[in-house]
């Protein structure tokens, strides 16, 4: 069976669209969750001007119980913010990322420095609701709004010279507290193979849950890589660069015995730390077998046809 | 000793779990509720263990002889706190299958020097009654001399799982190399030097 299916919007069916009823209860819901949450979700002025409603609903969706919005949003791995994992939620909330720029450069013919609006349109705006495993051997499912990575690069023209794309977060210790201590060697850094940024299960997320990305989870824009360990899927980013050679990457500087450039999700490569054959299902109390590729070995297992993945971990 | 003294202490020593205990029924663990369990054992069972190698220091700075009479009670709890570690992690991420578990202990350097730390524990907390003080004679104090490797071995099993950040295991490193470095002989000056005039 085909957990994941990858369909047009015009190929949605009837049962796939939520009963308005329901709608209206979770957008109720999400109101009640919010009113403690303060600033961090409301329209505020802290936050990018991106509207991001009329996306499509479900685009790429799987069979799994999606993670609670309160679980999603104080559980983070976000040293920027501080290095336990319900720091983000307590000290994301000021963070202000209005008037936000991307600097896109390197090996293509369009480089330039961007606006959220600019860089993101509205109109390429899609739910994918995906599984996310991070390196520490816990999980959720989380459904995520953005674009399709490769919408986004193809507009910058990239060269035939461009191999890698490499990505770097906002680097500002006032903004970003987590940074006065030199825990990581800012700024935080992630990178792809180029066919790895340009296929199709590859995000640009701007929201999730239906909202406008909680600082904590990476406003205002952040990627989602779901058959890779969550620390590639790097957030709040200021700059994309096509580049030649395979760029840093943050964890692998760190420790290149025990987190390597692809860290595609692989039960069968054990880390010191973690068993990597398994992991905890946020809400869930035993453990559940880790799939290959974390469930997307259909779509992205081509992707290494030949490669020693035991040797590029 | 004031009789209150013992039941205060006790009651001190419990309130890490009674916070675990409360948050699990009426409160909130966190979005990993298990994970939250794991690291709150860990840490006091750590935490009490510096503790319990801290009373004769403490006897030696305040002239206060009541602290090492709160020494076998510390040390019970350190073995309580290590056991209920252990058990969270043999339960929710082992499912209680002893295989699984040997396999995670022999993989992982880190978590084979946490079990070889607990599983030292086990002599010292069943000889810690009178009976076996008085049975095991001279040799009682050889055999709790294995506290000194236990508190290497859980100092070792906390930093080497950490991924960045090694602030809070640092500062329970350094208490311990404290601790360990005041029963240094050499240091026996130091020691003398923070003793409390009699007046």
């Amino acid at each position: 069976m085909r957990v994941i299916k990858i369909r047009k919007a015009s190929d949605c069916r009837e049962q796939d669209v939520t009963p308005e009823a329901i709608y209206r209860q979770r957008r109720a819901f999400m109101k009640g969750s919010m009113l403690g949450a303060g600033l961090l979700l409301g329209s505020s002025p802290l936050q990018a001007a991106l509207n991001i409603t009329g996306y499509r609903e479900k685009v790429v969706t799987v069979d799994e119980e999606i993670t609670p919005f309160k679980d999603a949003t104080r559980y983070n791995n976000f040293y920027e913010f501080g290095t336990g994992k319900s720091d983000p939620a307590r000290n994301a909330g000021e963070f202000d990322t209005s008037d936000w720029k991307v600097t896109v450069s390197g090996e293509c013919a369009k480089p330039g420095v961007l606006s959220l609006e600019d860089l993101i349109d509205n109109k390429d705006l899609e739910e994918r609701i995906y599984r996310l495993r991070c390196v520490e051997a816990w999980s959720m499912v989380i459904p995520w709004i953005g674009v399709p990575l490769a919408t986004l690069l193809k507009r910058f023209e990239p060269t035939s010279k461009a191999k890698y794309v490499a990505f770097r977060t906002l680097v500002d210790p006032e903004r970003m507290p987590g940074q006065k201590r030199a825990v990581l060697d800012w700024p935080y850094r992630e990178g792809l193979r180029i066919d790895e940024a340009m296929h199709p299960l590859t995000l640009i997320a701007v929201g999730m849950y239906g909202k406008p990305m909680p600082n904590q989870n990476g406003a205002p824009l952040r990627l989602v890589v779901p058959w890779k360990y969550g620390f590639k899927s790097i957030k709040s980013i200021v700059a994309i660069e096509f580049t030649e050679q395979q760029p840093q990457t943050t964890w692998n500087m760190q420790n290149p015995r025990e987190y390597g450039f692809y860290s595609n999700v692989n039960p069968k490569v054990s880390h010191p730390r973690w068993s990597q054959a398994r992991e905890r299902r946020i809400g869930e109390f035993f453990k559940r077998k880790t799939l290959m590729f974390n469930g997307y070995e259909d779509e992205v297992a081509s992707l290494y046809a030949g490669m020693d993945l035991k040797k590029y971990f | 000793m004031k009789p209150w003294i013992k039941p205060l202490f006790f009651l001190l020593c419990l309130s890490p779990m009674g916070w675990i205990v409360g948050n699990a029924l009426w409160g909130d663990l966190g979005a990993n509720p298990v994970e939250t369990v794991t690291f709150q054992t860990g840490d006091w069972a750590l935490r009490l263990l510096l503790l319990t190698l801290a009373l004769s220091p403490l006897r030696r700075i305040t002239g206060w002889s009541g602290w090492i009479r709160l020494r076998r009670m510390a040390g019970l709890f350190v073995y309580f706190y290590a056991s209920s570690h252990f058990l969270i992690w043999f339960l929710a991420d082992h499912a209680l299958d002893p295989v699984s578990m040997w396999d995670d202990v022999t993989e992982r350097p880190y978590i084979a020097l946490g079990f070889s730390a607990w599983l030292l524990l086990a002599p010292l907390a069943i000889t810690s009654t009178n009976g076996w003080i008085r049975r095991l004679g001279r040799r009682w104090k050889l055999l709790h001399r294995l506290v000194y490797p236990i508190l290497a071995l859980a100092v070792l099993h906390y930093l080497w799982l950490v991924k960045a950040d090694y602030l809070l295991a640092g500062i329970h490193a350094t208490l311990a190399a404290l601790l360990l470095l005041w029963r240094v002989p050499g240091f026996g000056s130091l020691r003398s030097a923070w003793r409390v005039q009699p007046g």
